[in-house]
């Protein structure tokens, strides 16, 4: 697709642009740090207009900055906007109600486990209906260290990596199967995961679960909204780079080639099972980081918060968003946390015949699932990508442009 | 043929082994007394009648994942609907059992068929993910659809059918004629459908265009009707599993969810794609259960299923009746 490859590196790099982004992150730091000085040492109490305007006299600089550094180059406006929603996510805690900050903060974590899933399906083609036990791994390393007196600097490597290996474990099967023995050889290791967690009652407190107390680094205590928000931010954005690094690696390219033919990527020399449990592992390790923010986020964890539909839930997060880009990841985990509260606050409006029916929620979320699937298969990214291809060729925009090739079989058996 | 052979060594192997092992043996050479063998048969029957159920799920399940490689996640809800149906029609119209079953089959059928062309046939062609989440996604709404629908709702019903109540008495074992019901009507059915696949025009149809699309296509077999009429079929084998479970447990929305995470090892375990293999595998998982439950800590019953599903994938990746198919270049 031309969208994902140009034809040399050089090219390829410039899609998402780091060279010229050291000082783009430069100045995103000084920027954060006046920020902060002004929210520290400023004369009067600031209150929500004072930090929108100071939000706006940023974006305009920080654009202006950024586009004169690119203006040759593709990235240029990519950068402006990345920039933009760089400050607009940087200056949310000051702008925003706890309600909102809260729900961001969940779509960070979200995320981070979609960019996981992505990475394991999208690229890699390998279905796992497992996440939520590697979500539920992070999340029980995390608070069960915690409760041992370990910081977040102990505490969520540990989870990445216990998660990894779990990753390992359950990607095991993925060397000799795919598809759907593959989908309910990981569904039955999560089942089985779930059960433990749910039994060892000495260890995780059995169904009853347990409750978990403000992380902190070094002493310094993650007690507030707005610092955890800052927190998932930041993990969600180192997340973010891996997964894009790695995609841009020689590891993503076997990825790649794995998802696209099994046979032909083994016959260029890409070794099956090293790469297979490699995504397993990565994906593995991101779940289990989103899975040990989760339970902080929440202060309590138990086996039910980690179900078959928490799987379902991430699945949908990866196909709705869009499997072939990591903005997908983002757009996914808006979608998943915003439309149970949309659907909730269009509730009370409607009448009550119709507002009070049970099953409501989950029918709408079915029905979305459906039509996205059979009007927009490539996703909310993949809209987004025709609705820009559509301003950017103006008046030369084709409806072919995206078209699928219809194909009279599609056989799994011969891949 | 050697292939073939082969698997069936392996089978008769792994079964000879489990006999050895097994209450009856250990009967016969007088480690375990008469009662103790009547309590496992007990369990085996009881396991027999829900794996038989597990076993027409899973098979509504191959039939059309061999016919049009769609994995099909609904076919709990479409269990649940001919459940309802039957229920709708038996004890709300009051038409009598047996025309209510059949009623409720055919609405059953229909169903299936309406599934396939609304909301199928637009994403054929699409990779499995998609066609994975569709299915999911369908399965929420008929579910939401079903519990608004008055009459049927959330509440929990129960249906009574001609054998409710009764037992069969087996020397020391006694079978509740719901559980002999379902093992004879399913080895019935099964018994229908290979006469079916085997003789018919339809059924040869049915196989061919499984066995290879176009060519089926070229041959002058419609293929897209032949898809209809296979999704109308499985749906019906799935209504006629609702009426089947229906007496033995209750009818409520959620009662094809549970089933359907318990026919998808069953068909897994039979190799994926198998007719005979969705019923032995159906019937292992069905045993399996009953016995962890009865013999193992509680917590077991749950697991037992899932257990052998990795330890047979484990050893056999394909499933037990699966083919190995190598591309060749």
């Amino acid at each position: 697709m031309r969208f994902l490859f140009k034809t040399d590196y050089a090219q390829d790099t410039r899609l998402f642009p780091f060279g010229g982004t050291r000082r783009f992150w430069a100045g995103l730091a000084l920027y954060a740090a006046i920020l902060v000085a002004l929210a520290h040492y400023a004369p009067v109490a600031l209150n929500a207009t004072h930090w929108l305007g100071v939000a706006i006299v940023y974006a305009v600089l920080f654009g202006a900055v950024l586009l004169r550094q690119n203006a040759d180059g593709e990235g240029g406006n990519a950068a402006f906007w990345y920039g933009l929603l760089g400050v607009g996510a940087l200056s949310a805690p000051f702008v925003l109600d706890l309600y909102f900050l809260s729900q961001i903060t969940f779509v960070y974590v979200y995320a981070i486990a979609g960019v996981g899933l992505i990475l394991l399906l999208g690229m890699c083609g390998q279905i796992s209906l497992g996440h939520a036990a590697f979500m539920a791994c992070g999340a029980y390393t995390a608070g069960l260290l915690q409760a041992q007196g370990f910081d977040l600097l102990v505490t969520l490597p540990a989870a990445i990596l216990l998660s990894a290996a779990l990753g390992v474990v359950i990607g095991l099967p993925a060397l000799r199967m795919t598809g759907i023995y593959l989908a309910f050889a990981t569904y039955a290791f999560a089942f089985i995961v779930e059960e433990v967690l749910a039994r060892w009652d000495g260890l995780t407190g059995g169904n009853m679960g347990f409750v978990l107390s403000d992380p902190s680094i070094l002493g310094y205590s993650f007690d507030s909204e707005q610092k955890m928000y800052y927190l998932a931010m930041a993990l969600f954005v180192l997340t973010l780079l891996a997964g894009l690094n790695i995609r841009r690696s020689s590891t993503g390219r076997a990825f790649m080639a794995i998802r696209d033919s099994e046979t032909a990527a083994e016959a260029m020399g890409v070794n099956l099972a090293v790469y297979k449990t490699t995504a397993f592992a990565i994906s593995a390790g991101m779940a289990g980081l989103a899975g040990a923010v989760y339970a902080h986020l929440l202060f309590f964890i138990s086996p039910e918060g980690f179900t078959i539909f928490l799987s379902i839930n991430l699945l949908v997060l990866a196909v709705i968003g869009g499997l072939a880009s990591m903005h997908g990841a983002v757009f996914g985990a808006a979608f998943i946390v915003v439309l149970p509260q949309l659907i909730s606050l269009t509730k009370d409006s409607l009448p009550p015949v119709v507002g009070q029916l049970p099953g409501l929620e989950s029918g709408i979320f079915g029905l979305v699932i459906v039509l996205f699937v059979i009007f927009e298969p490539m996703g909310i990214h993949g809209r987004w990508m025709k609705i820009k291809t559509y301003f950017q060729l103006f008046p030369l925009y084709k409806r072919g442009t995206f078209k699928r090739q219809k194909s009279y079989m599609v056989s799994e058996k011969n891949r | 043929m050697d292939r073939v052979l082969g698997r069936i060594w392996w089978l008769l192997a792994a079964s000879a082994v489990i006999a050895f092992l097994s209450p009856p043996f250990l009967w016969l050479f007088g480690i375990m007394d008469g009662a103790g063998l009547t309590l496992y048969l007990q369990q085996v029957v009881s396991g027999t009648a829900n794996g038989c159920v597990y076993a027409l799920v899973a098979l509504g399940i191959v039939l059309i994942y061999k016919a049009t490689e769609t994995i099909n996640f609904a076919q709990g809800e479409l269990m649940m609907v001919g459940a309802f149906l039957a229920f709708t029609f038996i004890t709300m119209y009051g038409f009598g059992f047996w025309i209510g079953a059949a009623m409720a089959v055919a609405g059953g059928v229909l169903f299936g068929m309406a599934t396939d062309r609304a909301i199928i046939r637009p994403v054929v062609g699409q990779p499995v993910f998609a066609i994975v989440m569709v299915t999911l996604g369908f399965g929420f709404v008929v579910r939401a659809v079903v519990s608004m629908i008055p009459g049927w709702g959330t509440d929990t019903y129960a249906l009574a059918t001609p054998f409710s109540g009764a037992d069969l008495r087996l020397g020391a074992l006694v079978v509740s004629q719901d559980y002999a019901a379902i093992i004879v009507s399913t080895v019935v059915l099964v018994a229908f459908l290979f006469v079916f696949f085997r003789y018919t025009r339809l059924g040869v149809a049915m196989e061919a265009s499984s066995e290879n699309q176009l060519a089926a296509y070229y041959m002058g077999i419609p293929v897209k009707r032949v898809y209809t009429l296979i999704w109308g079929l499985s749906a019906g084998v799935a209504a006629f599993a609702g009426l089947l479970l229906a007496p033995v447990t209750f009818i409520h929305t959620q009662m094809g969810f549970g089933v359907v995470f318990k026919a998808f090892p069953a068909a897994i375990l039979g190799g994926f794609g198998s007719i005979p293999g969705a019923i032995v595998g159906g019937l292992i998982i069905g045993i399996v259960e009953a016995l962890a439950g009865f013999y193992l800590p509680e917590g077991f019953k749950d697991v037992a299923a899932y257990v052998v599903l990795l330890v047979v994938l484990l050893l056999k990746p394909e499933g037990i009746f699966g083919r190995v198919v190598v591309k060749k270049v």
